[in-house]
């Protein structure tokens, strides 16, 4: 057998999940959908000495409305019904083609959102677009819960500020002002692969076609994802135009930090991000302009 | 003696009781208590796609799922498809289309394939290749598997 020996838990209920976890203590670890946490311990790089299954919570399914126009992911919610959610499509069309690039069907099938998201694989998608549009993180635990935006609680790779006796529960998206455009581009050696760079931009024009607000993220070029300063200092304030996305992409190399490995040289990567963070801002200005 | 969890699972309309350890993968489930040795493992860690099957109902990986998760659920393996006398369609389509060699990857791309077509009975080829991603075949270059695919659709219609 691959994974070293642990003890399992199947709760019924969110509640009885939260006092499992409370007991366990530094033992316990949440199983979501294992896409990727069961691949890490078939590997033995991850040994947790008991599982709280959360497959059997169906509570924790689910995409609803939120007052504001915005959503409500509840934590257990499959990669692939989000994929293929209207109110997703309708509200995030980001999100919806974000998922087509989130490893391969079968595995959307079984991996969950918030699971990618407390995860934290620094080379995930769904980490770095949590930081882009600024999720909010329900953290619960049998003491209590308390909200986490999604840059505040992931702190390096593969860690989050969640304690041993809380869980992700839910992920509220606050819908975008007028005139917000996004859009998420990659470069990765095989559909479904890893990128070897990806960028993800949401920006926001005034009146006069300015931009008013810019967030950009950086992935696969970095330890973790990063939500750029320099690309929004250089676009904020400015009529968005191919000079300006060539600064962008020029201002945030002093970002990152890219690695060799056997997918890309990290000088490839830092050419590759050039490349992207003009087409991402290109797209992104595009749709704001048509109010998308 | 390591805890062993008594599990009830349906695989292929039979029930089968069994009790396993917590860290039992499925994949290794069916293959060494079950003996259903259709579902082959490749890389079990996700990857390759050798090992899917359906998980009521949908294409998952077996090798990224617990025997003990299993638990009152439903399974599906190749075996469940067509016998030597009566292939399933889409195996048939397979076979006349010659798409496989080695037949490794085989059993993974069928049981991603089958609800694939149920659901989408007349893809386009650019569907069938982004259903398939998940799979990795190195004998084929997956165009004789896109082939087939064409070819099991239109028989699959046919047949309704």
């Amino acid at each position: 057998m691959k994974p070293v020996a642990f003890d399992y838990y199947a709760p019924a209920s969110s509640e009885e999940a939260l006092a499992t976890l409370a007991e366990l203590g530094y033992d316990g670890k949440v199983l979501a959908g294992g896409q990727s946490l069961i691949a890490a311990m078939n590997f033995r790089m991850s040994r947790p000495a008991a599982l709280v299954d959360l497959n059997n919570v169906p509570e924790l399914a689910y995409i609803n409305p939120t007052a504001e126009g915005g959503l409500a992911i509840g934590t257990m919610t499959r990669v692939s019904d989000v994929e293929h959610s209207e109110e997703v499509a309708r509200r995030f069309p980001l999100l919806t083609e974000v998922a087509k690039f989130i490893a391969h069907p079968q595995i959307r099938r079984r991996g969950t959102f918030g699971g990618a998201i407390a995860h934290a694989d620094p080379a995930g998608q769904l980490p770095g677009i949590s930081l882009l549009m600024n999720m909010k993180c329900l953290l619960k635990s049998s003491e209590g819960e308390r909200w986490v935006d999604a840059p505040d609680l992931i702190i390096g790779p593969f860690m989050t500020v969640i304690e041993p006796q809380e869980m992700l529960s839910e992920i509220v998206l606050d819908p975008f002002p007028a005139r917000t455009g996004c859009k998420y581009v990659q470069v990765a050696r095989q559909s479904g692969g890893y990128a070897q760079s990806a960028v993800g931009a949401i920006v926001t024009l005034d009146e006069n076609g300015v931009c008013q607000v810019a967030r950009v993220v950086l992935m696969g070029v970095y330890e973790i994802p990063i939500l750029s300063e320099k690309a929004a200092e250089v676009l904020v304030g400015n009529k968005p135009s191919p000079e300006v996305y060539a600064a962008v992409a020029e201002a945030v190399q002093a970002e990152i930090d890219p690695a060799t490995d056997l997918a890309a040289t990290a000088e490839y990567r830092r050419s590759i991000t050039r490349t992207l963070a003009v087409r991402c801002l290109t797209e992104a200005f595009d749709r704001a302009r048509k109010g998308a | 003696m390591a805890k062993l969890f008594p599990i009830k699972v349906t695989v292929n309309g039979k029930e089968y009781e069994r009790e396993v350890e917590a860290r039992l993968l499925l994949s290794d489930f069916l293959r060494h208590d079950l003996g259903l040795l259709g579902t082959h493992v490749g890389c079990e860690h996700g990857i390759c796609g050798a090992c899917t099957i359906l998980f009521d109902g949908e294409a998952v990986r077996s090798c990224l799922i617990f025997a003990v998760q299993a638990n009152g659920h439903s399974v599906r393996t190749v075996e469940s498809l067509g016998t030597p006398e009566e292939l399933h369609p889409l195996q048939q389509s397979f076979h006349e289309k010659h798409a496989l060699q080695c037949g490794f990857c085989t059993p993974g791309f069928l049981m991603t394939l089958v609800p694939f077509l149920e659901e989408n009975p007349h893809p386009s080829e650019e569907e069938i290749r982004e259903a398939i991603d998940g799979n990795i075949c190195r004998c084929t270059g997956y165009e004789k598997i896109v082939e087939a695919v064409q070819d099991a659709s239109e028989k699959l219609s046919q047949k309704k």
